[in-house]
């Protein structure tokens, strides 16, 4: 019963757009995706002791090179987005390398890669004449005279953006069961806890810690080139930045970021928290979602430091555990 | 030579002015991780939340500014025991990364009550204090007000922690934490006095920003990335390595800016940080791990 549960839930998402809901519920599921997406991206490497707040970056690499590529050369998303990934590969490496030969852990991790989120949103900033500035950036529309241009990769359906982001979103929990499976995982689980020790047994530190590292940047590169031919918006302050990094560390907490489908979780917590403020107490009251929102963190990171659903599956455990030394007895 | 005109000059001097608030800002952070070992990263929304209650008193209830500024210092103090107690000290004994994030929620909570309770608008004190000439070159008198409170602020608390009975203790117990309760210091106590001590500089850094800056909910995020890699350029915890980062990082803005765009001073000096770390992972002056 338990295992057929999630391919149930898999084809019941599938069907979802076939039920003929309408566009903004379909939107907020394609954001939820999205952003479950992103922060499993961010898990992959969080979860292993490093703690980035610079994905931000990698994030806006994704989205402005797409955009700026289409709209100042002519250059296809399809030709971009390997570019954008060869910086972000880049990036990831200049900052990663250094950080891990010289043990840059901890706080100091966070705080240097924080500095890459801050200086992305920078660079965006000072080439306000290419990139539009604080205002924002809209890529150039191809869809005056048809509903969708695989060339320009811009859609009007709904229903085609919610099966692309489907799809990008169970390869990105593919990626994350396959590290998670893998030796690699076991060898960064023993470096977050003894770096020293780990490196004494003969795991090669340095190498392990930047393979995620790429990893986890290349997929969250990703995540900003669909957030940016989805929504077809993007500003500095939205893809880069110490405000989208730490909603990106804070999502994955929230659901547990030790469990496969944690992040998910704590991107439809978060989402589902916001919209549903919204729909009760309406449009005119601002930020009592990141209030509740806060609080909820606090609480979490000091009394379910697991996330949600890494708590919830913890309790069953427990309970099963419970029940076989019951009936054994 | 056309490079070295006054206006460089003017950008260098207004780099030193700037230098004396980053230093400010760094001294409450560093003392904080210096004694309790815990990065706030929610230390700028705490500087807001002074910088809204001197709006309200001097505004709303026309309190004069000398009697604002204190109690906005006193109320930020309040909330740094408050943020110890109630939210640091339940992870104390967790994940060092834990302590971090854990404040990184309270980030969240203070942006929203804000937002909540005072708006999105950009509020302005209305307090503008004439620049100050000197010969061709022009200074802003709020800034050098915050330089002068700034470098008194340092030797005060240089004094305090040298010569004080308390201060000794708060050097002993970030020296070795495990130790000094066998020597009849309660760390609770220092612990509580030192978050008051560090709310008491946000409050403080508060009152100095205040005069220059218009208020708005998300204005932690502008100055708190930077704060936290004056920090951490210095040595984290180390507090002179954090004065003498902060003249750095603030040449760097104030310079770069004036050759390029004050946004690509902001690039160069995060650049800069970056490199820096490569070359000495644990800051300017050392500092602990």
């Amino acid at each position: 019963m338990m295992r057929g549960l999630p391919l149930i839930g898999l084809a019941a998402l599938v069907l979802l757009p076939l039920t003929g809901m309408g566009n903004y519920p379909l939107h907020l599921v394609i954001m939820c995706l999205l952003w479950a997406y992103v922060y499993t991206s961010w898990a992959v490497m969080g979860r292993l002791g490093m703690t980035s707040f610079g994905h931000g970056a990698f994030m806006s690499i994704g989205a402005y090179v797409v955009v700026m590529g289409w709209n100042h050369f002519g250059l296809s998303p399809w030709i971009t987005t390997p570019i954008a990934l060869v910086l972000t590969a880049v990036t990831a490496l200049l900052i990663g390398y250094p950080c891990f030969r010289l043990k840059i852990v901890g706080h100091y991790f966070a705080l240097v890669t924080l500095a890459l989120s801050e200086i992305a949103r920078m660079i965006i900033v000072a080439l306000r004449d290419q990139t539009g500035g604080s205002l924002g950036a809209t890529p150039n529309t191809a869809l005056a005279d048809s509903a969708w241009s695989l060339v320009a990769l811009q859609f009007s359906s709904k229903i085609t953006w919610f099966y692309i982001v489907l799809v990008v979103w169970l390869a990105g929990l593919w990626i994350w069961t396959r590290v998670d499976r893998s030796m690699a995982r076991l060898a960064l689980e023993a470096i977050s806890h003894e770096e020293d020790a780990a490196a004494s047994i003969g795991i090669g530190v340095t190498r392990l810690k930047l393979g995620v590292t790429l990893i986890s940047a290349l997929m969250t590169c990703i995540g900003g080139v669909l957030y940016a031919q989805y929504q077809l918006y993007i500003n500095p302050e939205s893809v880069s930045g110490i405000g989208v990094s730490l909603q990106m560390v804070f999502g994955a907490i929230t659901g547990g970021m030790f469990v496969r489908l944690g992040p998910t979780v704590g991107a439809v917590f978060t989402l589902l928290l916001a919209e549903g403020l919204r729909l009760v107490f309406g449009h005119d009251i601002h930020g009592l979602d990141s209030t509740i929102y806060g609080v909820l963190l606090v609480f979490f990171i000091v009394f379910l430091p697991k996330g949600i659903l890494g708590s919830a599956i913890e309790i069953r455990k427990r309970r099963e555990r419970a029940e076989q030394r019951a009936a054994a007895a | 030579m056309a490079i070295f005109d006054i206006f460089l000059l003017e950008a260098v001097l207004n780099g030193v002015l700037l230098g004396g608030i980053l230093a400010l800002l760094a001294l409450g952070l560093n003392l904080i991780f210096g004694v309790i070992d815990v990065v706030w990263i929610c230390y700028a929304e705490l500087i807001m939340i002074g910088m809204y209650a001197i709006y309200y008193l001097h505004v709303s209830y026309a309190w004069p500014l000398w009697l604002a500024f204190p109690c906005a210092i006193l109320l930020v103090a309040m909330r740094g025991v408050l943020l110890h107690q109630f939210v640091i000290k339940p992870v104390l004994a967790a994940e060092p990364i834990n302590q971090l994030l854990v404040t990184g929620g309270v980030l969240f909570f203070l942006q929203g009550v804000a937002t909540l309770a005072f708006g999105v608008e950009f509020k302005s004190l209305g307090v503008n204090l004439p620049p100050l000439a000197l010969g061709d070159m022009q200074f802003s008198s709020a800034r050098l007000v915050a330089f002068g409170a700034a470098l008194a602020c340092m030797i005060g608390m240089y004094l305090f922690l040298t010569r004080t009975y308390l201060g000794t203790a708060i050097r002993a117990i970030s020296q070795d934490r495990a130790i000094m309760p066998l020597m009849g210091v309660n760390p609770n106590r220092i612990f509580l006095i030192t978050s008051a001590l560090g709310g008491g500089l946000a409050g403080l850094a508060a009152c100095l920003l205040v005069l220059q800056y218009d208020i708005h909910p998300a204005i932690g995020l502008s100055f708190g990335p930077i704060t936290f890699l004056v920090c951490v350029l210095g040595g984290l915890g180390n507090m002179i390595g954090g004065f003498i980062a902060a003249f750095i990082f603030a040449q760097f803005i104030s310079v770069g800016g004036f050759f390029l765009h004050l946004e690509w001073g902001y690039v160069i000096a995060f650049l800069f940080f970056i490199g820096f770390m490569f070359w000495r992972p644990r800051g300017l002056l050392g500092g602990k791990g």
